[in-house]
């Protein structure tokens, strides 16, 4: 018995681990595969030569995190079969379906079109080369359309009966599975999230290059001065649109799991009469309460019933053994939400700045738009954990527990293979990262080369003592179609 | 009218593994025989040869597996706990095998590195994915109340599916060469040719050797393919498979043809893969549950009938076209070299 839990941990661990990185590439991934698509359509409709070197610039790193995304994410297809083959038995015959039409719809137009849009502008010419650039955004969207409606049946499960015999999951209704109740929210959210995460990274990328030629006291490119006011715009706009969204969000939260939400909030104790908004606090699961609580009074009611004093239930209601673990959920939603407010910091600050006239020439703001950079990939992995660990101790919300999902796991056999994941994990997507932050290194410039193209002339490259070949090329793609 | 929905998923889903199997096969195998090519212009060829499409061969993995999942949940839940260790390997060498394709274009000074781990991603993906089927064909065992694997965490390793493993490679090598025969010329073409003669011979050995010991592995096998019927299909498929030998060793070196001998030895992959399945069938664990047994209920089956009757034939129409854009030989004063 000891042992079998062990492995469930284990597992548990694995799946958690793995999924949190391959999160990491398609919240990058979804957002750049639009703003390239919207770069190329620019670039078509004003010649203007910018546009094209952006999207030159932008698509080597694209190729490089899409490259990490399909690999960390195959292993995810096949983890559900190795690791919670209960879970797969039992929850197949309603989720398979979404998972298939995923692979069809949405993994096929991604990669069919992908080498069309990476190699083939000149093979192709440049109206199917847009189709291409387009397919592929639009394979991401669909992606997050079927894995999030997935999730989300796991969520709030509807539209399903439970066969007496086998205990399997059958599919009554797939309209009513595929749009179950948290799936709108929890799209909105996510897509836009990654609209952000994206946002954030170009506007990093672009900060940090003012930043530079400011120092030396150059002009920078405009290029770069393009990028960021497109992220800066993004930000501004998008950034309170996802806050509306995260409370609607909530909200129906509170509708379906309202166990989640007394997680979130810290709320061990009911308030029959208004529920105070908790900013800090330290969960304590043992003696069931919140040390060290400041909050602010019956503000929760206010936010979650749209009334001062509408009484809350607390966890005090819930068996324990039907309880997430507080502190992690607690923590993760509020990291979640400063970010989300920061963000939204930065891109009124840059309207300000803007309308003053100052957008590039305000190296504070450039400052912060650098630190926040990766605040996106950062906010959608707390939210993920909010979510995810929120949803415990149940696979299935309220049906299916996860100590019985697991498959008959042996603790060895597992532990192996997580140490193997995150010894590779590390190093492999740790050597990619450190490829895309070199890429990065450079300003896009006029005449950006191609994924491929060899540049004559001494262009150095940031970080490794070019070999003496390598002073008269960049360490690019080599291009098989031009 | 009523058909068969569980015996057309049960044909789609070996149709999309046949599909997986020769399109990645040929970029694995050209993944294991990156270790004989020590040249630097080489192996640029060889690998600008498959950059454009190897991610859409890749997902047809994906679709196996997935539409495993969602056709035959039980058989799911059942063969991948029970091939846990082959499926890791395979999973983890995948990923090495992928990111190469990126990484190796992206630095001097380490591109040794990924080519070896190209090389031993390749190598380790077709060996692991050769023991799983090896693992599979031996049989699992299960237990049938509980619906899990009931085996130990080492069943899939034996003489048997170490030596399926090893012909897949072979197998997946021999795609490869003649890939390389169509996409390349010169010097590097010639080489391919004669890789191509050597390794095609192997692999109709670890044909034969594979084929003569099924039988024996199961009792089920062994009275499907020693019956009446069972014997005569036997030597009527064998007599398939050499004869497309030949026709691919004269492609090879009597016409000196491009294309030919890639064809024919997908069409003896094909083969092999109905031969297979004539073991099998109607099993999916052999020979425990039938795929009647592991079927999805039939609304769900419906529901992704209409999805696959309508994207499927979309899919292969722009992946179709995806090879035709990039059609030809690779030319090797493109990029880099
Ligand atoms: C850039 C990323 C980002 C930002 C800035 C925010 N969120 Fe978020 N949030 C996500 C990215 C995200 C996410 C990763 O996309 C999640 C995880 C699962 C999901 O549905 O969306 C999520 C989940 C999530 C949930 C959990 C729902 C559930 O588990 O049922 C709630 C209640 C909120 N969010 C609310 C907010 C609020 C009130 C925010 C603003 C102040 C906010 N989020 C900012
Ligand atoms: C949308 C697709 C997703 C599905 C279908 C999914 C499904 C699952 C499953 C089956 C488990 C294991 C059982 C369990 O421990 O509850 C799990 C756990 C978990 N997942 Fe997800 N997940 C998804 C996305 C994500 C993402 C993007 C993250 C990113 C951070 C994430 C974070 C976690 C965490 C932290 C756990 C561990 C929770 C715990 O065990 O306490 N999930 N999820
Ligand atoms: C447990 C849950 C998940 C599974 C089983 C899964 C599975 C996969 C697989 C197999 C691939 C590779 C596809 C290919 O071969 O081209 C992939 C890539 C991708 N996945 Fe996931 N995924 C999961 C979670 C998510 C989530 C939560 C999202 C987004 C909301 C997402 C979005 C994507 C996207 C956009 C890609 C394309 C590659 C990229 O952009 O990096 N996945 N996923």
């Amino acid at each position: 018995m000891l042992e079998s839990f062990d492995a469930v941990l284990l597992a548990r661990i694995q799946f958690a681990f793995t999924v949190s990185f391959h999160f990491l590439f398609p919240a990058f991934t979804i957002g750049l595969a639009s703003y390239l698509a919207v770069l190329n359509s620019l670039w078509l409709w004003t010649k203007d030569h910018k546009y094209l070197d952006l999207f030159r610039y932008w698509v080597k790193i694209f190729a490089l995190a899409f490259a990490m995304g399909v690999v960390s994410g195959i292993v995810m297809s096949y983890q559900f079969g190795t690791n919670w083959s209960v879970f797969s038995d039992r929850a197949g015959p309603v989720i398979g379906a979404p998972m298939a039409y995923e692979v069809l719809s949405a993994f096929f137009l991604e990669a069919g079109f992908l080498g069309i849009m990476l190699f083939g502008r000149e093979r192709v010419g440049p109206g199917l080369h847009m189709v291409a650039t387009a397919m592929v955004a639009l394979g991401t969207f669909f992606s997050a359309f079927w894995i999030l409606s997935v999730n989300s049946w796991m969520q709030t499960p509807a539209g399903y009966s439970i066969d007496p015999d086998t205990g399997q999951f059958l599919p009554e209704n797939f309209w009513e599975i595929i749009f179950n109740p948290s799936f709108p929210y929890r799209l909105m959210h996510t897509v836009t999230a990654a609209y952000l995460t994206t946002a954030f990274i170009v506007g990093g990328v672009a900060a940090y290059h003012l930043l530079r030629r400011r120092r030396r006291r150059e002009q920078p490119s405009e290029a770069t001065k393009t990028m960021f006011s497109m992220a800066m715009w993004m930000a501004a706009i998008v950034a309170p649109v996802q806050i509306f969204l995260g409370d609607l969000h909530g909200l129906n939260t509170l509708e379906h799991q309202s166990v989640k939400v007394m997680a979130m909030e810290g709320h061990y104790e009911s308030h029959p009469n208004g529920a105070p908004l908790y900013l800090f606090g330290i969960p304590n699961d043992e003696t069931q309460t919140l040390d060290y609580a400041i909050g602010i009074p019956n503000l929760s009611s206010l936010i979650l019933k749209h009334h001062w004093d509408a009484p809350l239930d607390g966890l005090d209601t819930i068996p324990d053994e039907d309880q997430p673990p507080v502190g992690i959920v607690f923590w993760s939603f509020r990291i979640m939400v400063a970010l989300g407010f920061a963000m939204m910091g930065v891109g009124l600050w840059s309207l300000w700045a803007r309308w003053r006239g100052r957008l590039f020439e305000a190296p504070w703001l450039h400052r912060a738009a650098l630190a926040m950079s990766p605040s996106g990939l950062i906010a959608v992995l707390a939210g993920w954990v909010t979510t995810e660990v929120g949803r415990q101790p149940y696979t299935v919300y309220g049906l299916l527990r996860t100590s019985e999902s697991a498959a008959p796991l042996d603790a060895a056999a597992v532990g192996t293979s997580l140490v193997a994941f995150i010894v590779i994990y590390f190093a492999v997507f740790g050597a990619g990262t450190f490829y895309i932050l070199r890429l990065m290194g450079h300003p896009p410039v006029f005449g950006e080369p191609k994924l491929g193209e060899v540049v004559k002339g001494p262009i150095r490259t940031a970080g490794i003592t070019p070999a003496p070949e390598e002073a008269v090329r960049r360490p690019n793609a080599v291009n098989p179609g031009e | 009218m009523s058909f068969d929905l569980t015996f057309i998923w049960a044909f789609l889903i070996a149709l999309a593994v046949l599909i997986y199997v020769v399109l990645d096969g040929f970029d694995l195998g050209l993944g294991m025989l990156f270790a004989a090519e020590r040249k630097r212009g080489d192996r640029d060829v060889m690998m600008n040869s498959v950059a454009p499409v190897w991610d859409g061969n890749e997902t047809w993995l994906v679709l196996g597996g997935g539409g495993l999942f969602a056709a035959f949940p039980l058989a799911y839940a059942l063969i991948l706990p029970a091939l846990y260790a082959p499926i890791i390997a395979m999973l983890l060498a995948l990923i090495f095998r992928g990111v190469a394709f990126e990484f190796r274009w992206r630095t001097e000074r380490w591109r040794g590195v990924w080519d070896i781990a190209f090389i031993g991603g390749s190598a380790v993906a077709a060996l692991s994915q050769g023991i799983a089927l090896g693992g599979l064909l031996q049989g699992i065992e299960i237990d049938m109340t509980a619906r899990a694997y009931a085996g130990g965490w080492w069943d899939w390793l034996t003489p048997f599916s170490v030596t399926v493993g090893v012909a897949v490679m072979v197998g997946y090598m021999l795609l490869g060469a003649t890939w390389l025969v169509m996409k390349t010329t010169g010097d590097l073409q010639d080489r391919m040719r004669r890789r191509a003669w050597f390794l095609g011979v192997v692999t109709v050995g670890f044909i034969g050797v594979v084929s003569l010991w099924t039988p024996f592995l199961q009792e089920g096998y062994y009275s499907r393919w020693f019956s009446s019927w069972g014997i005569g299909l036997a030597t009527l498929v064998g007599l398939a498979v050499l004869t497309l030998a030949g026709l691919m060793f004269r492609a090879l070196y009597v016409h000196r043809h491009d294309y030919w001998p890639f064809i024919l030895a997908l069409a003896m992959f094909a083969l092999c893969f109905v031969g297979l399945g004539m073991s099998m069938f109607p099993y999916i664990v052999p020979t425990e549950v039938t795929i009647y047994e592991a079927a999805a209920p039939r609304n769900a089956q419906i529901f992704m009938l209409v999805g696959a009757g309508i994207l499927l034939p979309i899919i292969l129409a722009y992946t179709a076209y995806a090879y035709w854009v990039f059609r030809g030989k690779v030319d090797p004063e493109a990029g880099y070299h």
